[in-house]
């Protein structure tokens, strides 16, 4: 019965292990220009811990093996230099392991979340409000108008809160629900949260940020490729979570021209 | 109080039976006061609305449709003004009728519902998506109710007289009004126009209520069965 189950532990492994190594779930195509290092560091990562998960269970389908139905009254054996030194050394191998993860996927991050963006970088602010993203650029003036949360009229389609009777500035912002960018330029988003926390998740951009309300966050990154692809909300943030999504419209140069000019005479 | 409850009620479905008899265009009896309501000045300019998150409702125009705070039509003239007797009339129980709201290509049909206090308000879902319907009610009771696609209509009722704005906590941009009246005197304008029919005579207060402009009051006074005009100009800002 020992033996039985010494092998069905290794059959619980390998059996575990070979979708992920025949790549049987892949990911979306990536189309920024840091995804790859993200990409890099999750097959790191994933082939760092399936290492130790395998290593862990054929050690222990092992000793089950080896042990198991032995004769009453055998005799308890300890590993060599008893228990503290196995835990210092579990302790030394998983902490390098998690240090060295950390020290090499730190690149990946600080990418998009240290390094200061472009200085001729889009800028767009993004708003997360029960149960829609809604997406706001500086308009011809190149400025952003103040926000009143005070004057946000959804009714009226101020979804920002924006004063346009007093802030001029505010008058030509264009405010979209969908994230427009053109192809191959750094997009700076600035976020923040209109209620409750939310977050921000382009799969193909291998791109997520909470907003946390009373933070103003920002994230930057370039895109690769044109294209229609989902945003979705991946914090669970209410009754309407399921529904809270937008698209992110990649676009070339010229077609992000065109739409802009549109949008700004909507205005 | 059951038997007053009753004859109350016989009297009420005999007053409506006659003039449901007396058929459209033969008030019975009384005047009517009719009139325009306009506005001067700039409206705010409206604007698309982007519904690009809700597919199944974004595909029902070819052109998006815009928002509804301010409605103008031909020579100035605003609809969706709510024009009402506010004072001069004797309170009424509600219609047997019931009155329908619809969310449809996520918007609301009517943008402004007037109907009585106690009428049956029927909320309708024609579309493929869940609403959650919130009348932000402050003196009724505030609720929200959800209403997934293909379920049954809700049957709801207000108790006390007022202007309550409506929104959907899934869709931000949809946004109506409901007006819950204290009697059957009042009219939507429709292209301005409005007509408040059967009027006994008597010295009235009309209000007209306009969702972005607030609210303007004339007196009028009826006697017989008189056509009284009674316009309402509203200041209208671009901003």
């Amino acid at each position: 019965m020992g033996k039985l189950f010494a092998v069905v532990l290794v059959i619980i492994a390998l059996v575990s292990a070979y979708p992920i190594v025949t790549h049987k779930y892949v990911q979306p195509e990536d189309i920024s220009t840091h995804g790859h290092a993200i990409d890099e560091q999750l097959s790191d990562t994933m082939a760092e811990s399936g290492f130790a998960f395998l290593g862990a269970q054929f050690l222990l389908a092992f000793f089950v093996w080896k042990f198991t139905e032995r004769k009453d009254g055998a005799k308890v054996r300890h590993m060599p230099g008893g228990a503290k030194v196995m835990v210092v050394a579990a302790f030394i191998l998983v902490g390098t392991e998690v240090l060295a993860l950390g020290v090499f996927g730190q690149k990946a991050w600080a990418s998009v979340y240290f390094a200061p963006a472009k200085s001729d970088d889009l800028q767009v602010q993004v708003q997360a409000g029960q149960f829609a993203f809604y997406f706001r650029y500086p308009g011809p003036d190149g400025k952003f108008g103040q926000l009143h949360p005070d004057k946000i009229d959804e009714g009226n389609s101020n979804f920002f809160g924006l004063d346009p009777a007093n802030d001029v500035e505010s008058r030509d912002d264009v405010v979209a629900a969908e994230l427009a960018i053109p192809v191959d330029r750094e997009v700076h988003l600035l976020m923040h949260a209109k209620d409750v926390g939310h977050s921000f998740y382009v799969r193909e951009l291998r791109l997520q940020q909470d907003f946390v309300p009373g933070l103003d966050l920002s994230l930057h990154f370039t895109a690769t490729k044109t294209g229609k692809y989902e945003i979705l909300c991946t914090q669970l943030c209410g009754l309407g979570h399921y529904n809270m999504k937008a698209y992110l419209d990649v676009m070339s140069q010229d077609d992000y021209d065109k739409w802009m000019k549109e949008k700004v005479s909507e205005q | 109080m059951r038997i007053k409850q009753l004859v109350t009620t016989a009297v009420m479905l005999g007053v409506a039976s006659v003039a449901v008899f007396a058929g459209p265009g033969k008030p019975a009896g009384g005047g009517t006061v009719s009139g325009k309501v306009t506005y001067e000045g700039t409206p705010a300019k409206q604007k698309p609305i982007d519904m690009s998150k809700e597919p199944s409702c974004a595909k029902q125009y070819t052109t998006p449709t815009a928002t509804e705070t301010v409605v103008t039509g031909a020579n100035n003239s605003l609809d969706n003004v709510v024009v009402y007797v506010s004072a001069g009339a004797p309170d009424e129980g509600a219609p047997s009728q019931a009155v329908t709201f619809d969310q449809k290509g996520c918007r609301y049909l009517p943008h402004v519902l007037a109907f009585q206090i106690n009428q049956e308000l029927k909320i309708v879902n024609d579309d493929q998506t869940s609403h959650n319907i919130h009348p932000l009610a402050k003196v009724n009771h505030e609720w929200n109710k959800s209403q997934p696609p293909g379920t049954p209509p809700l049957s709801e009722k207000f108790s006390e007289a007022e202007f309550i704005p409506v929104k959907c906590n899934v869709h931000p941009w949809m946004h109506g009004n409901f007006a819950v009246l204290k009697n059957s005197h009042f009219a939507v304008s429709k292209d301005g126009a409005f007509t408040l029919p059967n009027l006994p005579a008597g010295k009235y207060t009309i209000t007209a209520w306009h969702e972005s402009y607030g609210t303007q009051t004339q007196d009028v006074t009826i006697s017989g069965s008189e056509t009284k005009a009674v316009n309402f100009v509203f200041k209208a800002k671009p901003y």
